[in-house]
Formats: C-alpha cells, sequence, structure tokens
C-alpha cells in the first residue's frame, strides 16, 4: 500500500490574473509505514500536497497512485479514500462543532456509515490515543483549553481508523510542552500501528527527532527528499530557502571546524550529545 | 467553490478607471443607473451602450469577468422577461392556451432585460475598480452632509469596510472547514434540502465560531490602538479631487445631456 505521485502540477486560481503554480512537478514515492516529514516555508506548497494526497485539490495535471489505482480515475471513490487517508488540518480545533466531545469524534465514522456500537467504539479508542482524559469526553469542546481541543480534533480524524494520517502544522500554536507530547503520541501511533504519517511543518526541530524521511519543498517543487541527517547536510542551502538545519546541526560542523572529529550527521540532541562525548574519548 | 462569485470583487489592474476619485465613480454609476430609467426609446439605450463600452475598455477589465458576475442574476432575469412577455396587455400577436404576446409585452420585456444587464455590468464596473476601502471612503465623505440629522455615517462606513474585508477572509474560513469536514467524510452534495440543510451544521457551527472570535479580536486590536469613533479622525489618504476627476465629471455630463436628449426627446419626432 503505498503512495506514489507522479509529476504533479497544482495551479491555484487558473485563468485569472492571481494564478499561482502551488506544486511543480512533483514525483514522490512513499512507501507504507514510513513517517515522512514535509518541511517548508510559507507558501511553499507543503499544505497543498498535503491536500492532494487525499483528493480534496485536484492536480492541475499529473497522476497519483493510492495502493495502485490511480486516483483521478473515472470509477475510483473519493470518499473511501478519504476515510482511508485522513488529513488533520492546520488549527484542527476550528473544526470542532457537536455538543460535546464524543459526539464530535463519532461525526467522522458516522460518515462512514457504519454501526452505532462502532462508531461509539471506535471514538472511545481514538479518544484513548490521543490521551485525552475520560472525565472530558461529554463536555463541550469549546470548554476545552487549546491542547485538549486539539487531541478532540485530531481524535475525530483518528477514529476513521485511517492508513494514512496527514498532519498539517500539528504543533502550531502549542506551548513546548504541548508540542512534544502530541508530536510523541503521533510517533506512538506509527510505531504501534504501522500507520503511514505525514508530519507537515515549518520548524526542522520539530520533525527532525521523530521522522524516517524529510521532504524540503520550495516554491511548489521539491527541494530535498532523504533522511534527516543527509537533508541536514545541505544546511547552507535550507538557509537560502528561508529554513534552518537544528541547532545541534549547526554546533556540530562548528565543533568539527575546529577540529573536533565529530559525527555531523546526528540530528536529535542525544545523538550529538553521544557524538561529542566519543570525539572526546570518553 | 465559492470563488465564482465575481459580483462586488476587486478586478487589479491599473486603468484610468481605477485611479478616479470614489466619490467620482460612485456618482457617476448612480447617474448612468437613475439614466437607464429615463429612456423611452431605444436611442437612448444606444448611447448607454456605447458610454459603457467606453468604459469597460479603458478600465482594462476583462468583459467576460463583469458577464461572470451576472450568471447569479440570471433567473431572476428570466422570470422578469417571461413576466413581461405574458402578461402585458396590449396589441396581440401571438395567442396559445391563456398566454397572449403582445407588441408591447415585447418591447417591454427587452426593455427589462436590458436595462437589467447595463445596470448589473454598469455597478459592477464600479466594484471591478475599486478596492473596497476605497469605496466606503468615497461614500463617507459623500454622506458626510447627513451628519446634520445625525446619521452615523463613520460608524456606517465603517461596519461597512470591515464587513467588505472579513468577505473573502470569511470565504477562505468556509472553504478550510468545508474541506476539513469533507476529509472526515461530511457530505454536502447529496441528499434532498432536508438533508444537505442538516450536513451543514458541521459548516456552520463551526464558521460562526470562528467568525465571534474574529470580531471579539478585532474589537479589542482596534480599542487597544485607541479606536474611538470617526471625532477627529485624520486620514492618512484624504480623497482629493484631481484632474482627472474633473474630466471624468465632465464626460459624464456630456453622456447625461446626450443620452437624455435622444433618448427621450427624438421618439417625439419619429
Amino acid at each position: 500500500m503505498s503512495i506514489i505521485l507522479d509529476h504533479v502540477n497544482y495551479i491555484y486560481g487558473q485563468d485569472t490574473p492571481l494564478a499561482v503554480a502551488a506544486l511543480r512537478d512533483v514525483c514522490l514515492q512513499i512507501p507504507d509505514g514510513q513517517f515522512v516529514g514535509i518541511i517548508g516555508h510559507t507558501g511553499s506548497g507543503k499544505s497543498t500536497l498535503a491536500q492532494h494526497l487525499n483528493g480534496l485539490l485536484r492536480a492541475t495535471s499529473g497522476h497519483i497512485y493510492f495502493d495502485g489505482e490511480d486516483i483521478y480515475g473515472k470509477d475510483y471513490d473519493m470518499k473511501k479514500l478519504r476515510s482511508r487517508v485522513g488529513l488533520v488540518f492546520q488549527y484542527p480545533e476550528h473544526q470542532l462543532f457537536e455538543v460535546d466531545v464524543f459526539s464530535d469524534v463519532c461525526f467522522g465514522p458516522k460518515n462512514l456509515g457504519l454501526e452505532r456500537r462502532e462508531v461509539e467504539l471506535r471514538a472511545y479508542e481514538a479518544l484513548r490515543k490521543v490521551g485525552l482524559p475520560d472525565e472530558l469526553f461529554y463536555q463541550s469542546p469549546f470548554d476545552l483549553s487549546g491542547g485538549q481541543k486539539r487531541r478532540a480534533a485530531i481524535a475525530g480524524v483518528l477514529a476513521m481508523k485511517p492508513e494514512v494520517l496527514i498532519l498539517d502544522e500539528p504543533t502550531a500554536g502549542l506551548d513546548p510542552r504541548g508540542r512534544d507530547e502530541i508530536l510523541r503520541q503521533i510517533k506512538k501511533l506509527q510505531t504501534e500501528s504501522g500507520m503511514t504519517i505525514f508530519l507537515v511543518s515549518h520548524s526542522m526541530e520539530d520533525v527532525a527527532e521523530y521522522v524516517d524521511r524529510i521532504i524540503v519543498m520550495n516554491r511548489g517543487s521539491v527541494l530535498f527528499d532523504d533522511v534527516p541527517g543527509e537533508v541536514f547536510r545541505h544546511y547552507k542551502e535550507l538557509e537560502d530557502v528561508g529554513l534552518a538545519a537544528p541547532q545541534v546541526t549547526y554546533i556540530l560542523h562548528l565543533l568539527k571546524e575546529r577540529g573536533l572529529d565529530v559525527d555531523v550527521d546526528a540530528t536529535t540532541i542525544g545523538e550529538a550529545a553521544e557524538t561529542v562525548l566519543h570525539a572526546l574519548g570518553r | 467553490m465559492l470563488r465564482d462569485i465575481t459580483l462586488g470583487q476587486y478586478y487589479q489592474t491599473d486603468s484610468v478607471i481605477h485611479r478616479l476619485d470614489p466619490r467620482v465613480k460612485l456618482g457617476g454609476t448612480l447617474l448612468y443607473i437613475i439614466s437607464l430609467f429615463f429612456f423611452s426609446n431605444p436611442l437612448g439605450y444606444l448611447a448607454a451602450a456605447v458610454f459603457l463600452g467606453i468604459v469597460i475598455k479603458l478600465s482594462r477589465v476583462p468583459f467576460r469577468f463583469m458577464v461572470r458576475g451576472m450568471r447569479a442574476i440570471l433567473f431572476l432575469m428570466l422570470i422578469t422577461v417571461v413576466f413581461n412577455l405574458f402578461l402585458t396587455p396590449g396589441r396581440e400577436i401571438v395567442s396559445f392556451w391563456k398566454l397572449t404576446i403582445t407588441v408591447e409585452g415585447v418591447w417591454t420585456a427587452v426593455t427589462i432585460a436590458v436595462r437589467l444587464a447595463m445596470l448589473i455590468i454598469g455597478s459592477s464596473i464600479m466594484t471591478l475598480t475599486t478596492t473596497p476601502n476605497n469605496l466606503t471612503d468615497g461614500m463617507e465623505k459623500m454622506l458626510r452632509p447627513l451628519r446634520v440629522f445625525k446619521v452615523p455615517v463613520h460608524e456606517v462606513a465603517m461596519m461597512m469596510s470591515i464587513a467588505l474585508r472579513f468577505i473573502p477572509l470569511l470565504m477562505e474560513e468556509t472553504d478550510k472547514i468545508m474541506k476539513a469536514q469533507i476529509a472526515r467524510g461530511a457530505d454536502f452534495e447529496s441528499g434532498n434540502i432536508i438533508k444537505r440543510a442538516k450536513a451543514l451544521v458541521p459548516l456552520l457551527v463551526p464558521l460562526f465560531v470562528s467568525a465571534f472570535r474574529r470580531a471579539n479580536d478585532l474589537a479589542m486590536a482596534m480599542e487597544s490602538r485607541c479606536y474611538r469613533g470617526g471625532e477627529g479622525r485624520t486620514k492618512m489618504k484624504p480623497l482629493v479631487y484631481q484632474r482627472r476627476d474633473r474630466v471624468a465629471y465632465l464626460c459624464l455630463a456630456l453622456y447625461l445631456a446626450v443620452s437624455i436628449t435622444v433618448g427621450r426627446l427624438v421618439w417625439l419626432w419619429i
């Protein structure tokens, strides 16, 4: 069950004076169960790319294959695709609408036409997965804190049991603790259930620790596509497109320049500490 | 999805019409619309059409943009035309069942269609060539005399510009929420009317919540910048008439004189 993007182009506002190419010739292949980070500056096309993956936006040209099937094919069931590819939008808490959290989470599975028991079972499971405490289940979603609202909204998508989960800036506007908690839970989801996960972000620091692969977007095209360590090697080019490598990359490069034999590919603070200690012979 | 509405939209380009003072455009549009109701013969409409054509050419806005805006009122136009065509008493042309078409009916139907079309195109030129902010600025200045009668002109203008400013934002928001709910399996397009109305709840609730939140934020932002109504408030770019605005007024007067002369008086000779 892989996703293949074949020369995908997308133009916003075609035939108007404001036409902008949001995606240019994007070719990608994403195997099952991978944790992918899509990184880019504002307006680089990362959110546009995310919305193509579940068919919300239709490519101006090019093809997308999900599980070997062309999603733009004549008889392709888009509704089914959307239940298999879950998309959590930026600030997903803005889509909550029900009277209580539990009913809101039920909305997705209910739309799939499942029977009531199954719907409620899934909703309960999803709420547990995002770590929302039981006593909040029957509160109004508007009474929750920002972080709790976001969890509830993510649960709303998880309850549909998607095979692929796309999260568009899931940590935007959260404090560092809320951010780490959400990211850790997402990582847990991937390792435990084998979901393919796309994490859209503008911050390398956020994703470096968790993802298997980083796709760097710039002006609608793929600039780099590799494992984090390899991508961060291009930290100078990343700066040119308004991004930055994690801070440890800079420190390690500085240390290396000054003659300390460290491994500059370390991406997390833990790895960096290890290589520095190793270089110091301790 | 929602981007097809061109009525009231601004088309960005640089033209003589774009640069005119909004008061000229407002006044001009109003006079133009009034003039349309003065004509009693086709020559008047011809004059109005020529004038409109020149303005469209000068505005450098593609004609199809204005036509696209007309699609919204096509239905209304059709109804008016049909009613006038069949229900005007007078000299009979054809008659079947209970319906008769009369000479007068044809004449009124055609006039009304032409009038409506020109009215819509004429006013869409104003909105296509004037930014909403400019428009409300112009309105505020034009209506200022009404303050004597205790009409809160500034407040009304401010409310209008805020409302106009928020239309694209709310449209974007609607688009976003709609997509988010579609991603959760919502279906806005199938089913009967009741089912569709119910399907709108997941869209409308978040939309209202966000509108209130935005209004709250905006009020806070305005207050923290010491906004306290129009009293003693100055403008960064005050509206001042230029030479081109005077020329435009002259052209307008000329148009009115010519069109009303041919539109009302020439008829008597034929």
